[in-house]
């Protein structure tokens, strides 16, 4: 036996094995590489922060016995006909064609059943969609897919897209084996290319036009519906100021920890802002146009449970939105597929190619036999149970801060655990009054 | 005939008196007079209505419009019939920029000239221009024709999918992946019965037809320098 210690292999953190295998995939493939979810990368987030529970100075209402409300209303500024959903947990712009018809149905499902809206993606309106959304948000995206009037009109609400947190300032995808008949046909498109949307709207620029542009769709439909407007997280402040001047009543703002159905790598984790550096600045716009609580705001981008959730709202958020955690919910990632995500190069709790269609939960492909797999009905009870635990969770800790609903949080109930958290969240480090650039 | 006169009408008076057509129509002919260059007037028309508007519009005339026919006697700002379904848009001057974007049918009647992006994603739209179009115009253009009887601006037709563009005058530049096409006689045909509804007396064989090479359908390494 040699009495050498055996040599320990030294990882450059610069040129990591994941560093250095994209080097080698790019060499030889000579294109990017493109797949669907969200940032991997760590970043300052909810976890960041503590709820501060009532002691001497607050007290606490009773758990199981005093109410705590979790209803939202969303477009009282200038719509007849405001939304009012049960709990502030709604579900994101997901795309029929990035999903299937059954996923989108499942989601249609779980959201009317737990009392929240869904929203369509780039590519129109289905049946089944809006067949089984109670409350539908109808996505009016630059590319205007399957865009038309008649769809407007059965919406709830309007959300027009200027970007998501995934990818701000760029256009979606939907890679080729998903465009089949009858997406291509939503779409007015051949079947089978790979589809690319635009990133800017085609008939207007800048947000005095915007302002024009709600106006026309306010128009159309008789003043009746809100209209959001969608911000992918990057200069919040300017946006949502900006957003608020043209008339929009509701701010969604997509952090980049928000999930994509297909986009580049490279944008996916180095554009954008993470949703906890977001959201006081777009509270700060919010607050200085004596706007806060009169546009509401939603946000998302990395929503996965109840204490996310009352963390966003008690910095000032109206409601959240969820995407990739919906997903998850349906069925996606789930370990009894990891066998078969085994034999397409992944595995369960890492598959993120949604733009392949390959999907072996038969959430994120266009595959009839992929697809038939998911029970709209199962995925959707499945769903709003995971919706119903988000907010059981998020009524306890707002109780255990004495608050009577999930609006009533605010940032005093908040700490943070990091220096970058406590200065991108604008709240104190834990055990200290010192909020990172705001003095001592 | 119904008249509105919007130096005293307000815009959504006459947008929803239109809107009430679509459930109980009482009246097809309708005439604006004062439109003092006002956005979004007579959008989301969703009724065979015949409306004249007896001056200039501003930003989104006509928009999402359904069934109507609509005549401007004057020019028109940005987006005119976007995202139209069906009906006529006629346009007896000029339009800005992203005239007919996005519109999926009907057809849309420019007799002067019209700005950038005049097509912008259109989806099966036909439109006619009598004059000269600016620079980035059917900008991926998926269906439809786009028939301009004078010159057309730079990157015409660029990352264009499947519609049909005959230009009768020059191009100063085509987009990427668009390309000058054999006419053919079933083109002519078309074109010949696109530029009657449109009231236009052009000879069809004067005009070159444009359309999509079709290479950048799939993301191929070797188009890179295309994008």
């Amino acid at each position: 036996m040699s009495d050498k210690p055996t040599p320990v292999l030294r990882e450059s953190a610069t040129f990591d094995r994941l560093t250095i295998q994209e080097i080698q995939r790019a060499a030889e493939t000579g294109i990017y590489d493109i797949r669907g979810g969200g940032t991997k990368r760590k970043l300052p987030h909810f976890d960041d922060l503590l709820l501060l529970g009532a002691s001497m100075s607050r007290y606490p209402l009773e758990g199981y016995r005093e109410k705590c409300g979790t209803d939202v209303v969303l477009g009282t500024r200038f719509a007849k006909k405001p939304i009012h959903l049960k709990i502030p947990v709604t579900i994101a712009g997901m795309s029929f064609g990035a999903l299937s018809a059954q996923a989108k149905e499942a989601l249609g499902r779980g959201a009317s059943i737990a009392g929240t809206s869904t929203t369509t993606g780039d590519g129109g309106m289905t049946p089944e969609e809006r067949g089984q959304s109670q409350t539908l948000v109808y996505q009016y995206l630059p590319s205007r897919y399957g865009m038309n009037p008649d769809d407007l009109r059965k919406a709830d609400a309007i959300e027009i897209v200027l970007g998501q947190g995934a990818k701000p300032g760029g256009g979606g995808m939907l890679l080729g084996m998903k465009v089949t008949e009858r997406v291509a046909g939503m779409r007015t498109l051949p079947i089978g290319v790979d589809q690319r949307s635009a990133c800017r709207h085609p008939d207007w620029t800048g947000p005095d036009d915007l302002a024009i542009k709600i106006a026309e769709i306010r128009e159309i439909t008789d003043w009746e519906k809100p209209i959001y407007v969608k911000i992918g997280a990057s200069r919040p402040y300017y946006d949502v100021k900006l957003a608020i001047k043209a008339g929009a009543d509701v701010i969604v703002l997509d952090g980049m920890q928000g999930g994509t159905a297909a986009t580049q790598e490279v944008f996916i984790e180095h554009v954008g802002i993470p949703i906890l550096a977001a959201i006081p600045p777009a509270v700060q716009a919010l607050q200085e146009m004596d706007m806060h609580r009169k546009v509401q705001l939603i946000v998302s981008g990395g929503i996965r449970t109840g204490a996310d959730v009352a963390k966003a709202m008690a910095m000032g958020a109206d409601a959240v939105a969820i995407g990739t955690a919906a997903l998850i919910a349906l069925g996606d990632n789930h370990p009894r597929l990891d066998e078969e995500l085994k034999k397409i190069g992944s595995a369960a709790g890492y598959y993120d190619d949604w733009q392949n269609g390959q999907d072996p939960a038969g959430i994120t492909t266009q595959n009839p036999e992929l697809s038939r797999r998911l029970d709209p009905v199962e995925a959707g009870r499945r769903l709003a149970n995971y919706l119903r635990v988000l907010v059981l969770e998020a009524q306890t800790m707002a109780r255990a801060c004495g608050k009577s609903h999930l609006h009533n949080l605010d940032p005093e109930d908040l700490v943070a655990l990091t220096v970058e958290a406590a200065a991108m969240a604008r709240v104190p480090l834990a055990g200290t009054n010192w909020v990172p650039g705001q003095g001592f | 005939m119904n008249k509105f006169d919007l130096a005293t009408d307000s815009v959504r008076e006459l947008n929803q008196a239109l809107h009430d057509q679509a459930k109980e129509l009482t009246e097809r002919e309708w005439h604006v007079s004062n439109p003092g260059g006002k956005h979004n007037l007579v959008v989301g028309v969703n009724e065979a209505l015949s409306i004249d508007i007896d001056g200039h519009a501003g930003y989104y005339c006509a928009g999402m419009n359904q069934k109507a026919t609509v005549t401007v006697h004057g020019n028109v700002g940005v987006g005119v019939a976007e995202n139209m379904m069906s009906g006529v848009v006629r346009v007896k001057g000029s339009a800005s920029q992203a005239a007919g974007a996005t519109a999926h049918g009907g057809l849309l009647v420019i007799e002067g000239d019209a700005g950038a992006r005049c097509g912008i994603s259109m989806k099966g739209v036909d439109i006619v221009v009598g004059g000269s179009i600016g620079h980035m115009s059917c900008f991926m253009a998926q269906a439809g024709r786009l028939v301009v009887c004078g010159d057309a601006g730079d990157a015409l037709g660029d990352s264009l999918y499947e519609t049909r563009i005959y230009v009768k005058g020059t191009v100063k530049s085509l987009g990427s992946d668009c390309i000058e096409k054999e006419m053919r006689a079933e083109h002519l045909d078309e074109l010949k019965e696109l530029l009657h509804r449109a009231g236009f007396n052009e000879d069809p064989a004067s005009f070159k037809r444009y359309g999509s090479s079709r290479q950048l359908y799939n993301f191929k390494v070797d188009n890179a320098s295309a994008y």
